[in-house]
């Protein structure tokens, strides 16, 4: 519902470059042009408040971390102190309950690797059909699946639920990775990708020269849809390994729960009055947790940006 | 996956109405295996849903069809409202704040006034990766009185703050949690709005003699409605499907965050503890159509000041 309605800024900054190379500019004013500012320390200060903010529980949770847990009881939260002990932390987090947090590890890579990878396909494909085809009642799919947003998770977690174990399949993966399959967010951002990314000249002349649709998506489409790929991927990935209603609902079975739902076990024994404190686990297990994602994050940035980028276009 | 499409007739383009048939059917078998899925993931839940809403599980009679009863239950059911207002009070504050601090970091980054540019826009974006139940679980332990970050402000000043996990300050606290992690998704949004625009509308606003915060108001703001209206329709949506955030701190302070804290919680606990399924069922839709009347409403709204 959203794309239909907004117009399209796209591509509006082509010809205004060209035309800025071909008529000289005046000459500026100030030693700093538009384009290069001068660098503001006021400013850089300002938003340094955000960054602190952002990364004030972060540092939190790194210190924490380092310590036992008697110290993680004992003394201040942002610095260091008494024994070093993540490595410790560590190997006591991995070995824990008999290795559970690498079983729910594994549980997580399982749900990624087919979530996240079933649904980044599915997406691909669906945007660049309905990108580059025409088909009856295709502005009704947009309309349906754009509206499907706005649907709350719980009014079709019940309901999913219900259907899934008539069916046998909750407390089992299947009842994880089905539901993510579907990513109307990664569908619109493939579409519109597809759309700007895909020349319709280029799927035409390897038409006439006989390529059949499927190897012209693989040996032409997909090459250039690389970035959009690799953007939703990566949210994808973020939704599924974060994902923490869903397993909530569907898995009772500790030995299927995905790491959010083991960290939150392990924090709801901690918190009971008689159960074993075992909050160095949980901050521990919470970092181990994090670190893939934001290296992830971290590494392929250039490549996201530049599919959120392409996204935002028709936006 | 692609068994629908069938084989493309070799180099006939030319035939403009067969290419057409030809096309027809591979967009769509492109698009079955997606529209597959998201039929039983999306539209069967819902249609199942509906169902359900219409029956009563009754101890004597079982399953009986009782038409519209449980939605005039959910009209006067006060746990319901209660949970309704509450998430409405946290979207009329918390959406605000958010998106005012996400907009003001994405001008700044923009502005390309800031030392360090790459640094702040990757490290802002951070807690988008952290899952809920993670930030929850930290901004818990800094939240606690007794260690914590509150407990090392009141021991270090010998102070006593007011408790963050208390009853009345409990939303708020959720709210700061809510708005931590997002922050960097919206500013995202925003940042990659503003960068399309075209550089020479500043130029031309720059030889006018414009200044910065005249571009902002004249130029940047106007040209990213879309992205804040879509922004805030997503922010929308997410406050009233809050959940994930109360739910995990609840068995920290079960006097704070009761069963119906908001809707979702009350959908939640009426379906796996209280047996409730139809109830659940109705309940869920009620706050669905409430969502997508509140988001449609502002998205038309913001649409048509934009033209």
């Amino acid at each position: 519902m959203t794309a239909t309605t907004t117009p399209a800024p796209a591509r509006a900054g082509t010809p205004d470059r060209r035309d800025r190379v071909r008529t000289p500019l005046p000459r500026p004013r100030r030693r700093h042009s538009v384009d290069r500012p001068r660098r503001s320390v006021t400013l850089t200060l300002l938003s340094s408040l955000v960054v602190l903010y952002t990364l004030l529980p972060l540092a939190w949770l790194v210190v924490s971390a380092t310590k036992t847990q008697p110290d993680l009881l004992g003394s201040p939260g942002l610095w260091f102190s008494g024994r070093f002990a993540l490595w410790d932390n560590i190997t006591q987090t991995l070995s824990y309950d008999h290795h559970v947090f690498l079983r729910w590890l594994l549980n997580t890579l399982l749900y990624v690797v087919l979530g996240a990878g079933g649904a980044t396909l599915l997406a691909v494909l669906a945007g660049y059909g309905l990108a580059k085809f025409d088909f009856r009642g295709k502005k009704a799919v947009f309309a349906v699946v754009i509206g499907a947003v706005a649907v709350p998770a719980t009014a079709l977690a019940v309901p999913t639920f219900l259907m899934f174990s008539k069916m046998g399949l909750t407390n089992t993966p299947w009842a994880v990775i089905i539901p993510s399959l579907v990513s109307p967010f990664g569908l619109y951002l493939m579409w519109v990708f597809s759309a700007e990314a895909v020349p319709a000249e280029l799927l035409e002349a390897a038409r006439v020269d006989g390529s059949g649709e499927v190897r012209t998506f693989f040996r032409i489409a997909l090459p250039l849809l690389a970035p959009g790929i690799v953007t939703v991927l990566l949210f994808t990935v973020v939704a599924t390994w974060n994902n923490y209603f869903l397993p909530l609902i569907m898995i009772k079975d500790p030995n299927w729960y995905p790491l959010t739902l083991g960290l939150n076990a392990w924090n709801d024994q901690a918190a009971t009055a008689g159960g074993q404190p075992v909050f160095n686990l949980v901050i521990t297990g919470s970092l181990l947790t994090i670190v893939p994602l934001v290296a992830a994050f971290l590494l392929l940035q250039r490549y996201w940006q530049s599919g959120l980028a392409a996204g935002s276009v028709k936006e | 996956m692609t068994v629908a499409a069938p084989p493309a007739p070799p180099g006939r383009s030319g035939r403009a109405r067969f290419a057409r048939v030809r096309r027809d059917w591979t967009g769509l078998g492109f698009a079955a295996p997606f529209l597959a899925v998201f039929a039983l993931v999306f539209l069967a839940p819902i249609a199942y849903s509906v169902y359900l809403s219409l029956f009563q599980d009754r101890l004597i009679g079982g399953t009986t069809f009782v038409g519209i009863a449980n939605y005039r239950q959910a009209v006067d059911d006060p746990q319901f409202w209660d949970g309704l207002g509450r998430v409405g009070l946290f979207l009329a504050v918390q959406v605000p704040v958010m998106l005012g601090i996400a907009l003001l970091v994405a001008l700044a980054l923009d502005s390309g006034r800031l030392y360090g540019r790459d640094f702040f826009r990757i490290t802002v974006f951070l807690p988008y990766a952290v899952p809920a139940v993670v930030a929850t679980l930290m901004w818990g332990f800094l939240y606690g009185t007794r260690f914590g970050l509150v407990a090392d402000l009141d021991r270090s000043f010998g102070i006593t703050l007011p408790d963050p996990l208390s009853p009345h300050l409990i939303l708020g606290s959720i709210g700061n949690i809510v708005t931590w992690e997002f922050i960097g998704y919206n500013m995202l949004i925003f940042y990659s709005a503003l960068r399309v625009i075209p550089s020479s509308l500043y130029e031309a606003a720059a030889i006018d003699g414009a200044g910065q915060w005249r571009i902002v108001a004249a130029i940047k703001l106007p040209a990213i409605r879309g992205a804040v209206v879509i922004a805030t329709v997503f922010s929308i949506i997410g406050s009233f499907q809050l959940f994930n955030e109360p739910s995990i701190l609840r068995p920290l302070v079960p006097d704070s965050v009761t069963t119906s804290y908001t809707p979702n919680l009350y959908t939640y606990s009426l379906a796996f503890s209280g047996r409730q399924e139809d109830y659940a069922a109705t309940v869920a839709i009620v706050m669905g159509v409430v969502t997508m009347v509140v988001a449609y409403a502002f998205q038309l709204r913001g649409m048509r000041k934009e033209a």
